[in-house]
Order: C-alpha cells, then structure tokens, then sequence
C-alpha cells in the first residue's frame, strides 16, 4: 500500500519527508515496546505508535521500518524530525487511537507485519 | 563470497550508559560499513539489531561499555565488554519476558525483557558471561554464507 493512500485512510498530515509519501508499504505493527518492534522486524513495514522521542526513528531505521505514524495527535519534538529527515524516513500524525489506526488500515487490507 | 577483501575490518565504539541520545550509533555504523561491504541485506539487518538491543542495553544498566566488532570474508563478530552490575542469573535473563528495567526505561518503550533474546535470535552463536559487581561480556557471530 503506496504511503499516500495510509495518509488518506489514517486522515493524517504528513508532518516529514512527504516528497517520500509514495513508498510502498507491505506491512505495519502497532506498538509502544520499542523492543517488541525489534524482536518482530519485518523489511518494509509501517510503525504505528505513540512514542515520539527519537530513539523511535533510530529503532525505526535498525528494523527496517520506513514509515511511522503517531496516533493520538502526538506530534514529535524538533530532534525527532530532524532526525526522521536525515535518515529520509516520512512521518506521520493521525487523530486516531492506535486501535482504531491499525483497523482501518488492516480493513483496507494492509496485513500486519507477523500475517504470512 | 559476498565481501570485497579476504581481510578482516575491525572498528570499536565507547558506549556511555544513560543516555538514549546516542542509542544506535554503533550499530547505525556497523550497518552502514556491511552495505558498503554488499553483505546481504538480512544479514545486515540482524547485525544490526543484535548491536543496537546491546547498545541499549548498556544505556539502560551499565556505565560504559566497549563495542568491537570484526567482519570477515565468512562472519561478523560482535563483542561488548560493559562495565555494569554484571547478571545474578543469566538463565533467568535470557528468558523472554524478564526484566529488572527501571519504570524510567519502561516508560521510552524499552525494558521489557526481549533484549538478550533477541540478542540470541539475531546471531548464529552467542555467548554471555558476566561477574556481579564486575561486568558482562556478550559475543556473537553472525555467519555469512
């Protein structure tokens, strides 16, 4: 799922990197236990979570997730983005809950990242 | 075989406990000389990962540590040799789920008990000794084939 149509789906701004908004997703995991997110990796994949700090954007790069949304309105501080924008990973902001985030775009049919 | 050289590249990093800001620049490092080596991208990915779960693991329990790593023409060696409280009971730390994290730790989403497993899933061998009061040393190999 191309990340333009996410946005769409997730009624969310594209906050950085949108010149990336046309990567193509295979995948998302919804999590706040940034360790969770490493022991399940999956390339290509799309993180849905409500941290902000950017040792999110360092464990988005390590496990090979191009994309994070934040749920909840969360909108990252400066050194997040900056980072989000050094590493070219796009991010995203939602009004959704995380729940509610990870059901419409499951209902869309993006798998999640363990569904073979 | 996939390396350029027969010869081995070595690095090291000095790794400061307690502070996330510098979390995955070892590993960041690590990814970006094994890409440029063109080791496949799996490989990568789990080299990367083991390395940054112990990087974090440093900030979260010791003070300092050394990371060495050395890649070869058929494996990676990743060794970290922390100066921390050292583990009571490696078994029970190895076991998924347990942790003695702080509720400062929890709370930036780490913490909960998958570091040293994932550490383990990661890599084709694994070892871990460690001295209470003194340190613990963790290595691990990655193959490539």
């Amino acid at each position: 799922m191309i990340l333009k149509e996410i946005a769409k789906i997730l009624e969310a701004s594209i906050i950085a990197n949108p010149e990336n908004s046309e990567i193509d997703i295979h995948s998302a995991c919804s999590a706040d236990m940034m360790s969770a997110v490493l022991y399940y990796h999956t390339p290509n994949s799309l993180l849905i979570t409500s941290l902000t700090q950017p040792h999110v954007i360092r464990t988005a790069e390590i496990a090979g997730i191009k994309s994070i949304v934040f749920v909840l309105d969360k909108k990252p501080d400066k050194e997040t983005i900056d980072l989000a924008q050094k590493k070219k990973i796009p991010l995203l902001s939602t009004s959704f809950c995380m729940y509610t985030a990870s059901g419409r775009l499951f209902k869309e049919g993006l798998p999640g990242c363990l569904d073979k | 075989m996939p390396l350029n050289s027969d010869k081995t590249i070595e690095g090291s990093f000095q790794l400061v406990g307690g502070n996330f800001a510098t979390a995955g620049e070892a590993s960041g490092e690590l990814k970006r000389t094994l890409t440029d080596l063109g080791v496949a991208e799996e490989i990568i990915r789990r080299a990367a990962i083991a390395t940054f779960e112990a990087e974090i693991n440093v900030i979260i329990y010791a003070a300092a540590a050394r990371l060495l790593y050395f890649i070869g023409p058929s494996s990676i060696r990743i060794r970290i040799e922390d100066m921390g409280p050292g583990i009571e009971n490696i078994e029970q730390a190895m076991q998924e789920g347990y942790s003695t994290a702080p509720e400062w730790v929890r709370e930036m989403g780490w913490g909960a008990g998958m570091g040293l497993p994932n550490m383990k899933k990661n890599s084709d061998e694994f070892n871990i000794e460690s001295v209470v009061g003194e340190g613990t040393t963790v290595e691990m190999v990655l193959n490539i084939p």
